[in-house]
């Protein structure tokens, strides 16, 4: 439906943020995924959560890889220079982007094929180099352009729209950042909008490698009975350690909550990520803890969702390898050739 | 067959054992003879392995200064247990034969057309030295010392250069000078006149340097400004990413802050470290990776990507014996093709083909300029020989007021002042589109990088004449690329020749040596040396020009043929195909045999 041109009125009261943009200036093109499919709600929530951050549109950068999720980045911020790259390979090249401009936000949007099959390799040894990034998964367990195949986050068990099972062991994504070393890991639900803004929110603001699995049912091959990535059944099964919501600096705290069950952590930008526990015994600082709490949820057949790990003080790939503080992509052949004077001592030291 | 004597022009080969210490002796041998003003060319034939196989360095001493290899042996230093009976196989006539005799050998393994140098080499070590490993190392030394005793190379010379080689760790250097003295004593008092073969001082090394490729590479790399170096490792190529490092830890690191002016990722895969490439490319950093033949086939879809959506991208292809793991640590030129038309569906690729270190270093540098003038990736095709190999070759030089090509970039500030985007719109007349960088402009600019077919101005089509007029305007670009690319080096003979050869890349020393000597023998050829693909019109002219045209090539399928007939329309009868791809570098001696004889033939059909 790329041919249908979004209407360019706007209502007069539509609401503005600190930079004076509206929501329609964080969208981009008309969807078009089959309509109840979950990433169009995600879509959604990235665009609210860059409204409500006052991120300038066009210093993110969003790179995909190929499949129904990769496609999405041209469904929002159409300000931004987007890269729809190889299936599998977004985020060794959303790591050459970050090397070349360190200034940018850059977005990965991926799916369960293209993060879990294809691109798993890829994916933890972004994951692991620290790469300063927001990393999304839309993940409905199946493979939804070629009609249907399980994808390897498919749970043991789970039925297929035309009735086999899915016979292999699933690959876990948020164990595996958990694992690879993430600063920030989140899971959530497409049909959990409350959940998903804020929680996209502190991941754009954590200043390393954040990574957010979002179950997103496929309505067309991966909704029905016997599926494990199915609204029904996600929403049966979902369950959130806890609930964040993101105030900006010096914003009176209004909501009171019970002692003792909330926590408030501050944010790289300044803003505050307020904290609300659901799970009494649920620690998002402790990365063993929340491996174990995970693996024994999944035993039960539960879903965790919600901030499950975050670092504070965390740092990036920059960090690692010690480079300026200006982008590279910046630089001038004087700050960066060394001249015939630097070939004198090279010659001299080959006779 | 009496001994062949010969001053400031013959060939030494080392058989050793992989890992038993040889490759620095062995190396300070050669430059040794350089101190001395001669010109020498040294090879490494090496194993796949890190100890125990065999392993070769031939040293190529020539007054003349003749730097391929000519083929043949005129001193053998066999240590090599394993190798004898080829190595003594290899000898010319009239050779020599330089053994450690401390175990007996019986005559039926040796030759009675060559000499014999003997010296009990073991026995001296096992009696002046405990320690295992020291028996070992300063065996080599020893050899050293004997040798240039036999040849006349000054001992007070390769002394000084044991205490440069040691400084710092001072302890060292009375026993090896010591190892050394016992060798050359040895020498003096047992085998006085016994070999035919000098080094006579002389002056014809001047002040050129002598340096590996990938070392050259490296320093390319940083000359022509990348930032972003993305590696998996792989023999030949490790050496360029390893050079890279060296050379920015000496020239990038910001003297106030001390932090980095580039970042290296050594990648988890080849596929990963082309991704980053094409990432940091797309984002206006200059980038590149160095790889070798499996890494360019695991890289083909992101190099279709790279061409279809125009990003830079430098990739230095150090070539190795393919298909498949191949022959790990041998050289080949067999990776043209594959480079050429690299990826699914119609694609061409820019391909750089330098001779030596030094046009490696200025082609790297160069290939910058070109992967963002074009928007496309760029081939550095260098081989094992060149890349590993130290090649003496004139001081490397730069032009301080050369200013990087940054290509058609567009401004926020252009943006602003209303000028046209369409990425993929020519606007210029050379079928190159403008870009613009992420991060730009507020509200202009902005565009959706994909694989997939797109209009002129970014948007997804899948309609065909869009599709058309993209691909069609994609092989315009090639035709700038023909004006952007190093031109052929032709030479024509005083003589007007009816016969060409056209030859390119690490063949260029054998093959000067080669025409010489042809020419002496009164066989006069026009010569054509490739520098890059595409092919400009010059290339086309020179094949024209002439009847018939010699193409040397190192690898079976005369790919560089298929690529002037595909290209060029050529006849491909108009080509009589030189191939060697054994491994070792192609040698002077089997361009000279190849040529003579079908030269030979062709007189023989004239004269029936």
């Amino acid at each position: 439906m790329t041919y249908i041109a979004k209407p360019k009125l706007r209502h007069p009261g539509i609401a503005v943020n600190k930079l004076g943009f509206t929501h329609r200036d964080y969208e981009g093109s008309v969807s078009t995924l089959c309509a109840g499919c979950g990433h169009d709600s995600i879509s959604f929530a990235i665009i609210q959560a860059c409204f409500e951050l006052n991120i300038e549109p066009h210093r993110v950068a969003k790179l995909s890889g190929i499949g129904c999720s990769s496609k999405t980045p041209d469904y929002l911020l159409g300000q931004s220079h987007g890269f729809n790259s190889v299936h599998g390979r977004m985020p060794s090249v959303l790591t050459g982007a970050n090397l070349a401009n360190r200034e940018l936000l850059y977005m990965g949007v991926s799916g369960d094929g293209d993060s879990a099959s294809i691109g798993l390799g890829q994916f933890v040894h972004c994951v692991r180099r620290g790469v300063n990034m927001v990393y999304i998964t839309e993940n409905n367990g199946v493979y939804g352009l070629t009609k249907g195949q399980f994808s390897a986050t498919a749970d043991k068990g789970s039925k297929s729209k035309a009735g086999g099972s899915n016979m292999d062991s699933p690959l876990d994504l948020v164990s595996m950042a958990l694992m690879v070393g993430a600063t920030f890991v989140g899971r959530s639900f497409s049909g959990d909008k409350a959940q998903m803004v804020p929680l996209i929110m502190a991941a754009m603001s954590h200043p390393g490698p954040a990574f957010i699995d979002i179950v997103s049912p496929c309505v067309a091959f991966n909704n029905h009975a016997g599926s494990t990535k199915a609204y029904d059944y996600v929403r049966e099964h979902n369950e959130a350690v806890n609930r964040l919501d993101l105030m900006e600096p010096r914003e009176a705290i209004t909501v009171e909550y019970a002692p003792g069950t909330t926590e408030e952590v501050a944010l790289h930008d300044g803003s505050t990520l307020r904290l609300s526990k659901l799970a009494a015994d649920y620690d998002p600082h402790d990365r063993i803890g929340a491996m174990t709490y995970l693996q024994n949820r999944a035993a039960a057949g539960e879903l965790v969702t919600g901030l499950i790990y975050m670092e504070s003080g965390a740092t990036d790939m920059h960090a690692n390898l010690n480079t300026v503080s200006h982008p590279l992509n910046r630089m001038s052949e004087k700050q960066l050739c060394p001249g015939a004077k630097g070939l004198e001592s090279f010659n001299a030291s080959h006779r | 067959m009496s001994p062949v004597k010969h001053v400031n022009d013959f060939v030494v080969k080392f058989a050793n054992v992989n890992g038993s210490g040889s490759a620095s002796a062995n190396e300070m041998f050669a430059r040794s003879i350089l101190r001395m003003g001669v010109p020498v060319a040294s090879r490494n034939i090496f194993p796949s392995n890190i100890q125990g196989l065999p392993t070769w360095y031939e040293v190529r001493v020539s007054g003349k200064g003749w730097l391929g290899r000519r083929g043949g042996v005129d001193l053998m230093v066999a240590m090599n247990p394993q190798t004898w009976d080829k190595d003594i196989a290899g000898i010319d006539p009239g050779g020599y034969l330089f053994y450690d005799s401390s175990k007996p050998i019986p005559m039926s393994r040796l030759r009675d057309d060559i000499n014999i140098l003997v010296m009990p080499l073991t026995e001296i070590c096992n009696s002046t030295y405990s320690d295992p490993r020291q028996r070992q190392l300063f065996k080599n030394i020893i050899y050293v010392g004997a040798l240039a005793q036999l040849l006349g190379i000054d001992r007070a010379m390769l002394e000084q250069m044991i205490g440069a080689q040691y400084k710092g760790k001072d302890k060292l250097i009375a026993p090896n000078h010591r190892a050394l003295r016992m060798g050359h004593d040895y020498a003096r008092d047992n085998l006085s006149g016994a070999c035919g073969l000098k080094i006579e001082k002389a002056d014809a090394v001047g002040d050129r340097i002598f340096v590996n490729g990938n070392d050259a590479a490296g320093l390319g790399c940083v000359y022509g400004g990348a930032t972003v170096a993305a590696w998996y490792p792989i023999t030949p190529s490790t050496s360029v990413a390893e050079a890279f490092a060296k050379h920015c830890g000496k020239y990038r690191v910001d003297a106030q802050s001390g932090k980095n002016k580039f970042a290296i990722v050594q990648s988890e895969d080849e596929i990963s470290a082309i991704g980053t490439v094409i990432g940091a490319s797309w984002n206006g950093a200059r980038a590149f990776t160095a790889t070798s033949g499996p890494g360019i086939s695991l890289m083909q879809e992101f190099l279709g990507l790279a061409y279809f959506a125009e990003i830079p991208a430098v990739i230095i292809d150090v070539q190795r014996g393919g298909p498949s793991t191949g022959m790990p640590t041998r050289t080949q030129q067999a990776d043209l093709l594959i480079c050429a038309y690299a990826s699914h569906g119609d694609t061409k690729h820019v391909v750089l083909l330098p001779e030596d270190p030094k046009e490696l270093f200025e082609f790297t540098a160069l290939s910058f300029d070109l992967a963002e003038r074009l928007q496309t990736p760029v081939f550095v095709l260098e081989d094992l020989d060149i890349g590993m190999n130290d090649w003496l070759c004139d001081p490397f030089t730069w032009d301080d007021a050369k200013v990087y090509d940054r290509g058609k970039v567009m401004t926020a500030e252009e943006l602003e002042a209303g000028k046209t985007f369409g990425r993929y719109l020519d606007v210029d007349g050379d079928a190159i589109p403008w870009r613009t960088l992420p991060g730009t402009h507020p509200t202009k600019g902005a565009y959706f990088t994909r694989g997939t077919s797109r209009d002129r101005f970014a948007k997804y089509s899948e309609e065909g004449s869009v599709y058309q007029d993209n691909m069609q305007r994609l092989l315009r670009k090639f035709e700038t690329a023909k004006t952007l690319v190093p031109a052929p080096v032709v030479r024509r003979t005083k003589e007007k020749a009816k016969t060409g050869v056209i030859y390119f890349g690490s063949t260029s020393a054998a093959m000067n040596e080669a025409l010489a000597a042809l020419y002496a023998d009164g066989v006069h050829l026009d010569t054509l040396r490739l520098r890059a693909f595409p092919f400009s019109d010059a290339v086309v002219d020179f094949i024209n020009a002439h009847n018939q045209i010699f193409l040397v090539e190192q690898n079976r399928d005369a790919q560089m043929r298929s690529l002037l007939v595909n290209e060029c329309g050529i006849d491909p009868a108009r080509f009589i195909s030189i191939l060697h791809y054994d491994g070792t570098p192609i040698t002077a001696r089997f361009i000279i045999a190849a040529i003579a004889e079908r030269i030979a033939l062709k007189s023989k059909e004239a004269a029936q």
